[in-house]
């Protein structure tokens, strides 16, 4: 079943916190994963791919760059489980 | 009757005898390669795990680190040299395409009859030679093999790429395997992506370069694919080995993935879920990433600091271009 936006945010939320220590509550749809949450490329790659895995979708390599923001990958997961 | 050929008599298993090592002379701080990249100590620490790097002088070639290498895992392992039936050394950096660097090891060592030859396996080079070693001594083909990996990558680094140069380090790493009765080394996993030949590559061709077509050729990587593939592919790689090799996680002592990144060896680490006292090759914060040198550095400085001991149960595994891997589970000597 397909998860709504407020899931993906959780379940992206939790995933940024294992990774990086950031708190849940700080990440908002709204945050650049760069310039706000302070996340590199190595730690966005792991995020990437545990995000594959939690909501069951492909996000390809040429796609990480677009997704600047946690909206923009929020948007892209939930795209991508139609 | 169709004639019955006599092949050689198989033996039940090998092991490796003993390790050797060299590192480049000079000791290269972050602060030296910062500027042109327009980075920092703190950020190559930070994404990379790296302090320092290994790497030559200019008058220090790959064949003298692969020499003195060879030579101290040689007297090491105790054999006769007229026991030794093999040379194998994975290189990317000797800069003859022919006469292979193993032929001209095997006249410096003082065997210039053995079966010598180079293979390009790049970061995956020297789990691919023990590959080979192991196949060759349990065939019967060879009593006991050199493996050697050995690299000068600052002769292809640029000091302005930001994707490898500054990772990389020179040494050379070596390993002499012989007979066993039973294995020391477990089925050897490897394979390889061509689908993804140039995620690390070089920035043009020989031929490009006597042409005038391109600037000394160096070598660069799309960072991004590469980490991904490394922890991902490679853990699902680690898991099938031990389970074709007949252990299980908690039966590992020392845990030696290739030299690339720090971040790609606490990742990798973390997906295995490897125990706490397992001991992992962190060789890369002081010699850097030395491609297929980097395997049997790390072990050496593990065993050389007693971190590491005889009898233990190692886990390596080698990752890089041409999406070449390899690994094997193998006792420490």
């Amino acid at each position: 079943m397909a998860h709504t936006e407020n899931e993906i945010l959780a379940g992206l939320a939790e995933i940024v916190n294992e990774e990086t220590g950031v708190a849940t509550e700080d990440v908002k749809l709204e945050k650049s994963f760069t310039d706000d949450l302070d996340i590199d490329s190595i730690s966005m790659m792991t995020i990437v791919v545990n995000a594959e895995e939690k909501f069951d979708v492909r996000i390809p390599d040429e796609e990480v760059k677009n997704l600047a923001t946690v909206g923009d990958a929020v948007k892209f997961i939930e795209g991508a489980q139609n | 009757m169709a004639i019955s050929l006599t092949p050689r008599t198989p033996v039940a298993g090998s092991r490796v005898l003993a390790y050797g090592a060299a590192r480049g002379d000079l000791v290269v701080p972050n602060d030296d390669l910062v500027g042109p990249i327009d980075s920092s100590d703190e950020w190559i620490r930070q994404r990379t795990g790296i302090i320092t790097r290994n790497r030559a002088s200019e008058d220090v070639g790959v064949k003298d680190l692969a020499l003195a290498a060879g030579k101290e895992a040689i007297e090491r392992s105790g054999i006769d040299l007229d026991a030794l039936d093999a040379i194998i050394v994975s290189t990317i950096t000797f800069p003859y395409p022919t006469p292979s660097l193993a032929t001209l090891l095997a006249g410096q060592l003082g065997r210039p009859d053995v079966i010598a030859y180079d293979i390009s396996a790049a970061c995956a080079g020297f789990a691919y030679g023990i590959g080979q070693a192991d196949a060759l001594i349990r065939s019967g083909a060879a009593r006991n093999v050199l493996v050697i990996g050995a690299e000068k990558l600052s002769d292809i680094v640029s000091p302005t790429d930001r994707s490898i140069s500054f990772l990389l380090g020179d040494g050379a790493g070596a390993a002499v395997v012989g007979p066993s009765e039973e294995p020391m080394i477990g089925p050897t996993v490897w394979g390889s992506d061509g689908d993804h030949w140039d995620t690390i590559r070089m920035t043009g061709s020989s031929l490009d370069f006597r042409d005038g077509k391109v600037d000394w050729p160096t070598l660069e990587q799309d960072g991004r694919t590469v980490f991904r593939w490394a922890v991902w592919h490679t853990a699902k790689k680690i898991r099938e080995m031990l389970e074709l090799s007949g252990i299980g996680v908690e039966d590992v002592d020392v845990f030696v993935p290739h030299q690339a990144n720090m971040r790609i060896i606490d990742e990798l680490a973390k997906q295995l879920k490897l125990p706490e006292d397992v001991v992992i090759g962190r060789d890369i914060a002081e010699t850097g990433n030395t491609s297929a040198a980097s395997i049997p550095l790390a072990t050496h400085r593990l065993l050389e600091e007693g971190t590491a001991k005889s009898g233990d149960v190692l886990v390596q595994f080698g990752f890089g271009a041409g999406l070449a891997y390899a690994g094997q589970v193998l006792v420490l000597p």
